[in-house]
């Protein structure tokens, strides 16, 4: 499969959504479509027809206000119907604005409250230790995310436990609402950090770049003892350079049928 | 009550496999330790990180466990407030959240342990239950329907001994108060540790000539209106009578199913808004004026009021 058209696909699909209610969490969405499409489309042991399919890989995106890129993953893959992307955060809809396992499918954790979702990733590679199913645990973090204090609390617990099944991202685009992370309250050196706690870590000079991505993931998949963090350094809003140039500020805004056109150009 | 909790949760894991053990650096006091030895598989001690205990057991949910996680009673509830919002209850994970040393009975761990308020503050949280069991019998009946209850639930449990209530004939509902008496000139609704000096106030009532009828409310969300509604038509005036803040417990859970349904007087017994302190609940009772002759006192009060 070509990964690179998919990651335009799936772009493409994440600014339509978002350009149809008006207003969303454009940024990072963005920045991580390429680490989805890369665990989606080649690593993932999933069964779109079977959601909830006993001993599956799982992903749970702990900065859950990225829901658009996964929704746009999980209509393609047929979890459902791609006219379901049209009512994102529409009323009744059942893809809100943050993630949620009970309204659809596919998405395996509810997350929204910053670092719970990383604490529900090491429960849920705690669970498949327990069964002993081999499945492997993937989760997605922000750097904002990152100051968050539950989010350490989890990685000592997961490094301590050696839980070597759990792979996790940090989607490093150095920005959050109120501006550049480096700036609010940095949180670097951030591989020494993981490092400290007792993870793999592996860092992807571009991590938008799905070759690089898919090299991490298998490098990950080799750890034995240690569970691991892959640091991508992403741009936020990553592909369209209009909407990368507005910096922190594309975090979550009003996207016009307009701006919608032009940024379509750069996708195809 | 730990001992009790600990051997009864042994016998259920030892046929449950999805029952899995978390505590925070509390499973010595909590009476646990011993089946972290003889469960190590399914038993974890997170350390001091109880944000990181409730996620872990969400996610231990998500994937078919049944996790029961235990600290003490604030720690289990204001710290990791919205942890349980979130990760359990909004997520309908299915997490047993067990507090020990509820309100005065934190003694000599004092006002930084001495939770006034955990009821109130997990009340207004969606689908979340509520349960405080009484004595040990009580305790022992609840656990499988706790566990065959899918929704996460707080269990604020009394950790040291208790005494008796109920009977080994007993039957218990976990979503049904229990008429400990029948009477008809007040009714007493009491919870928790407070059950037991409720009957002794009971007594003494009686023998000065009143009718009075006592109510165990052991779940105080989802509240058994019926119960409640059905006793004060008869006696048509209340008591509640907690080991808690009177805002947001108890009192503020039965004065809302009146509200609504048949508004009668009522007083209370408990927390009069105050924090907690350090001192044995000899001291501490009598000191926040809950003792059988404050309930006897306010059941004459309320008496009053009527009419």
């Amino acid at each position: 499969m070509d990964l690179v058209q998919k990651t335009k696909d799936i772009r493409k699909s994440v600014l339509e959504m978002i350009a149809h209610l008006g207003v969303g969490h454009v940024g990072g969405s963005l920045s991580i479509v390429d680490v989805l499409t890369v665990l989606y489309y080649k690593h993932m042991r999933i069964s779109p027809q079977n959601p909830k399919m006993v001993g599956r890989d799982r992903l749970i995106i702990s900065k859950g206000h990225s829901g658009p890129a996964l929704y746009a993953v999980l209509a393609d893959l047929g979890y459902f119907p791609k006219e379901w992307l049209l009512t994102l955060n529409q009323s009744n809809t059942k893809l809100p604005s943050h993630c949620d396992m009970n309204l659809t499918p596919g998405v395996d954790m509810t997350t929204g409250s910053l670092g719970q979702g990383f604490s529900a990733a090491v429960g849920v590679a705690l669970g498949s230790r327990i069964k002993n199913d081999k499945a492997t645990i993937y989760t997605i973090i922000g750097d904002g995310e990152s100051q968050e204090g539950q989010i350490w609390e989890a990685a000592m617990f997961a490094g301590n436990q050696h839980l070597n099944r759990l792979i996790a991202f940090t989607d490093l685009n150095d920005a959050q609402i109120d501006g550049p992370t480096n700036e609010i309250n940095p949180i670097y050196p951030i591989d020494k950090k993981w490092k400290a706690f007792g993870w793999n870590v592996i860092v992807v000079q571009d991590g938008n770049d799905v070759f690089q991505i898919d090299e991490a993931i298998i490098q990950a998949k080799r750890s034995r003892k240690r569970p691991t963090m892959i640091l991508l350094k992403t741009i936020k809003g990553k592909g369209v350079s209009w909407i990368e140039s507005m910096g922190y500020a594309n975090h979550n805004f009003n996207l016009s049928k307009e701006q919608l056109e032009t940024a379509l150009k750069e996708l195809v | 009550m730990r001992v009790v909790f600990a051997k009864e949760l042994d016998r259920i894991m030892a046929t449950d496999p999805r029952i899995v053990l978390l505590d925070a650096d509390l499973s010595k006091a909590n009476g646990r330790a011993e089946l972290h030895k003889k469960y190590p598989n399914r038993s974890f001690n997170v350390g001091v990180a109880e944000a990181n205990m409730i996620g872990v057991a969400s996610g231990l949910s998500s994937y078919g466990f049944i996790p029961f996680t235990s600290t003490f009673t604030p720690f289990s509830t204001r710290r990791v407030c919205d942890q349980i919002t979130i990760s359990a209850a909004y997520a309908k994970q299915n997490v047993k959240i067990i507090g020990t040393d509820p309100g005065l009975s934190a003694e000599f761990n004092g006002g930084t342990h001495m939770s006034v308020e955990d009821i109130g503050v997990l009340r207004s949280i969606p689908d979340l239950v509520i349960f405080e069991p009484v004595d040990n019998t009580q305790l022992v009946k609840s656990l499988p329907q706790i566990i065959d209850y899918y929704g996460t639930i707080y269990i604020r449990l009394f950790r040291k001994i208790t005494p008796d209530v109920f009977t080994e004939d007993y039957v218990f509902d976990l979503f049904k108060a229990d008429v400990l008496h029948v009477g008809k000139d007040v009714t007493l609704i009491a919870s928790g540790m407070m059950v037991k000096p409720t009957l002794e106030a009971k007594d003494q009532l009686e023998k000065e000539g009143y009718s009075v009828e006592v109510i165990n409310v052991h779940t105080i969300k989802p509240i058994d209106q019926q119960t409640i509604i059905d006793s004060v038509k008869k006696t048509n005036a209340v008591v509640t009578i907690e080991n808690h803040n009177v805002i947001g417990g108890l009192y503020s859970a039965v004065s809302e199913v009146l509200a609504a349904h048949y508004p009668v007087p009522a007083e209370n017994i408990g927390i009069q808004d105050r924090f907690g302190q350090v001192g044995k609940l000899k001291f501490l009772i009598p000191e926040y004026q809950m003792t059988v002759e404050d309930i006897v006192h306010k059941a004459k009060k309320v008496i009053s009021r009527k009419h």
